[in-house]
């Protein structure tokens, strides 16, 4: 038992912050501060940026460009981006695609491909769920007909996150409907400047738009453009799924929330003292940075077991479940210290007349915005299925 | 960073945790834990010799542990059998001998068995409130007030004793025998004692004693923390088991998805115990050891409820019965909160830092 990070991840350390406190702009770390909406400027530099340093790409192997860090090292530079306040590395090309097409794609597809997303050329959205098929997925309805070189589609995604921004889409269609449904899912790339397509906003329950939806009417599509064989998507659904785990703890985001409401709480005042000062409050902060500290230590437990094994196990359910759980506490919190305060609608006042500090005027809308967490990427529910089966063998 | 057990630490947890499988079956351990004098003379000598108490001190002391984790690595074996043997009177007690620079080698050997006498009525976790006091009466100290619920005090040959002295709190040594002690079984088995003290002559071990009293309840507590995650993995194994096995509806009830989700949720929270147990053994003897042992206790109050009461419900009537072992693993997890301070005085502690 040693919780120690060794004097070469100390160092890696160092540097990562070292390189956030020259480099990352101040403009950038306002932006995430203050918490509204990033703007697709901020996200594209941030982008370039690491992609400069070489630090984009933080889970692919050196051969296909990205620093190949070992699972300590990437958790390492996640908490060293949280606590300068960097914005999030857009997940859905770096994340996502890019180990889908190191381990699925053709090599004319890695070679096309992979370095666009470096590049920022081009910008990934995901194309999954659907109206009907969220936590069962596999009932997807979007269908995909082989028809001479091409596929044509038809039918709607939804959820699609910062597709408003995307210049392509990764679906999961349906290539045959008379067999079990998980047999017939492939796994097909999109341009989106392609006749047919319509993407529409969705507006979320913050007022954000965050998320879309994407309709397909006979949209003609390479079959070049299919990853792995056909029928194989569902495959590699459950593969960017786990990839999509990695670092769902989030406790570089929660331990940011929690030094945020520390903050909040010894400015705003409560009947004439601080607010850290009531004792109810201050045990509900107690709480949770308790159960962080804990967090803390499960998701280094099972980052350790991943460099071992060589994978994440089933177990990073649990920092699903617990680290959202942890998060949204956090975010409810942020909204609670302000009381009346929080009710304003963001952006409706000026600074000075907002009665929110300054950085907590969205913390109403980040609070309602956060309920997401809960639900994406395999809804907790969905995460407890998973344990049931795989942890408690039931 | 490094998740595994050092190799002398995985030995002694296997020999601990066999010794306690094959030598102490449930009804053995029963019978020592709600019959007087409530432990098992011939297992607390077998646990002394397969290095349980040597464990649990340095090498400087004579003892061949000392750590968090060291500690934990016993007390983990001793929860997952729910032994109800004085270890933790030893533990404790050891830490404040080496605060003292006392010779301790009958404590290790378990020759001696060593009971820490802190709490009174009025003052349970703190020890700014007590009343007991002590004076200097002819070569050494006379004690007087009471102790309550001094755990192994109903077998101890040693107290060591919490007292005023001039303002301060003093930790005296006294021989049980000089003291009127009264033994009684608890609720979650094992014993204790209420020792009243009238003018009852005491060694002076450390005249201002609260620094080396509140290491000793660290040490404690992750101790009890490394006890409740033992007990808690039995008990969970236990409850999937009978989600397994039990039919009701013509099915094994651990086909229901209610049942199987709160089922995941005991691991969850099981898993967060076992991590802040890891931590605050890191910490102990360190700067910030107060501090990650009241997040550890906080946590593992929580938890260990959390796993008794839906043990409890999941298993049905069952569960109710004394018969069944599992019954006596959710009283444990339970009772072991009001031990070295519940969840709600070490939240208060957390605030307060």
């Amino acid at each position: 038992m040693d919780l120690s990070f060794t004097p070469e991840e100390q160092a890696f350390r160092e540097e990562v912050r070292a390189f956030f406190a020259e480099n990352l702009p101040k403009e950038m770390s306002d932006a995430v501060r203050a918490g509204g909406e990033l703007t697709k400027d901020i996200m594209d530099r941030y982008h370039a940026l690491l992609n400069d340093k070489g630090w984009l790409a933080t889970t692919w192997p050196e051969e296909f460009g990205g620093p190949g860090w070992s699972p300590v090292q990437r958790h390492i530079f996640e908490e060293e981006a949280c606590r300068a306040y960097a914005p999030r590395i857009v997940p859905f090309g770096l994340a996502m695609l890019g180990p889908v097409l190191q381990q699925f794609g053709s090599k004319a597809q890695q070679d096309y491909y992979l370095p666009r997303i470096l590049s920022g050329e081009d910008w990934w959205c995901q194309g999954y769920s659907e109206p009907g098929a969220g936590s069962d997925l596999a009932s997807l309805k979007t269908r995909a007909v082989r028809d001479g070189d091409d596929y044509v589609i038809n039918g709607q995604k939804t959820w699609t996150t910062l597709g408003q921004h995307a210049n392509k889409i990764f679906c999961l269609v349906r290539t045959d409907p008379d067999v079990k449904q998980q047999k017939g899912i492939s796994f097909i790339l999109v341009d989106l400047d392609t006749p047919g397509i319509e993407m529409r906003p969705i507006k979320l329950i913050e007022g954000g738009h965050e998320v879309n939806e994407v309709f397909f009417t006979d949209v003609r599509v390479p079959a070049e453009n299919l990853v792995g064989e056909e029928n194989q998507g569902w495959t590699i659904a459950k593969f960017l799924l786990t990839h999509e785990r990695t670092n769902i703890a989030g406790v570089g985001f929660s331990m940011q929330s929690l030094e945020e409401v520390k903050a909040l709480a010894r400015k705003v005042m409560r009947n004439g003292r601080p607010l850290i000062e009531d004792p109810l409050f201050a045990a509900r902060v107690a709480q949770v940075e308790i159960d962080l500290e804990a967090m803390k230590l499960t998701n280094l437990r099972m980052l350790y077991k991943a460099q071992k094994q060589g994978a994440p196990g089933p177990e990073t359910s649990i920092l699903k479940i617990k680290g959202t759980v942890i998060g949204q506490e956090l975010k409810d919190l942020a909204r609670r210290a302000l009381g009346p305060s929080a009710a304003p609608f963001p952006g409706l006042l000026s600074a000075n007349l907002d009665p929110a500090p300054e950085d907590a005027a969205h913390n109403a809308a980040r609070y309602f915005n956060n309920r997401k967490t809960s639900i994406f990427g395999g809804s907790n529910e969905i995460q407890r299925n998973i344990l049931t089966k795989t942890m408690l063998e039931l | 960073m490094d998740f595994d057990l050092t190799e002398d630490r995985q030995m002694l947890s296997d020999s601990l945790t066999r010794y306690l499988r094959e030598k102490y079956p449930f009804e053995a351990r029963n019978k020592a834990a709600y019959e007087a004098p409530y432990h098992s003379q011939s297992h607390w000598e077998a646990l002394s010799e397969l290095g349980a108490l040597y464990a649990l001190a340095p090498e400087e002391a004579g003892g061949f542990g000392g750590t968090g984790f060291d500690i934990s690595v016993v007390f983990e074996a001793l929860g997952g059998a729910l032994c109800p043997e004085p270890v933790l009177g030893a533990l404790m007690a050891s830490r404040l001998l080496s605060a003292a620079g006392a010779d301790q080698e009958a404590l290790l050997s378990g020759v001696q068995k060593y009971a820490v006498a802190t709490g009174e009525i009025d003052a349970w976790y703190g020890l700014d409130a007590i009343g007991t006091q002590a004076k200097a009466s002819g070569d050494g100290y006379a004690l007087s007030g009471r102790k309550s619920v001094v755990y192994g005090g109903q077998v101890a040959d040693q107290l060591l004793v919490a007292a005023k002295l001039d303002g301060k709190v003093a930790l005296f040594q006294v021989a049980a025998d000089a003291a009127s002690v009264t033994g009684y079984g608890m609720m979650d088995g094992g014993g204790a004692a209420e020792v009243v003290l009238e003018d009852t002559p005491g060694t002076l071990l450390l005249a201002d004693a609260a620094e080396a009293l509140a290491d000793a309840a660290n040490a404690g507590i992750v101790a009890l923390c490394a006890e409740a995650v033992g007990a808690m993995d039995v008990l969970q194994a236990m409850t999937v088991e009978y989600l397994r096995t039990r039919k009701q509806f013509g099915v094994a009830i651990g086909k229901f998805q209610v049942l199987q989700h709160r089922a995941v949720d005991m691991l969850t929270e099981i898993e967060q115990a076992r991590s802040i147990t890891i931590k605050a053994a890191a910490e102990l003897g360190g700067p910030e050891a107060a501090r990650y042992a009241s997040m550890a206790k906080n946590l593992i109050g929580r938890a260990g409820r959390l796993v008794a009461e839906e043990a409890i419900q999941m298993h049905g009537g069952i569960a109710m019965t004394w018969e069944y072992p599992g019954s006596h693993y959710a009283k444990r997890l339970v009772m072991i909160d009001a031990q070295l301070g519940d969840t709600d005085y070490h939240l208060s502690r957390v605030m307060a830092a």
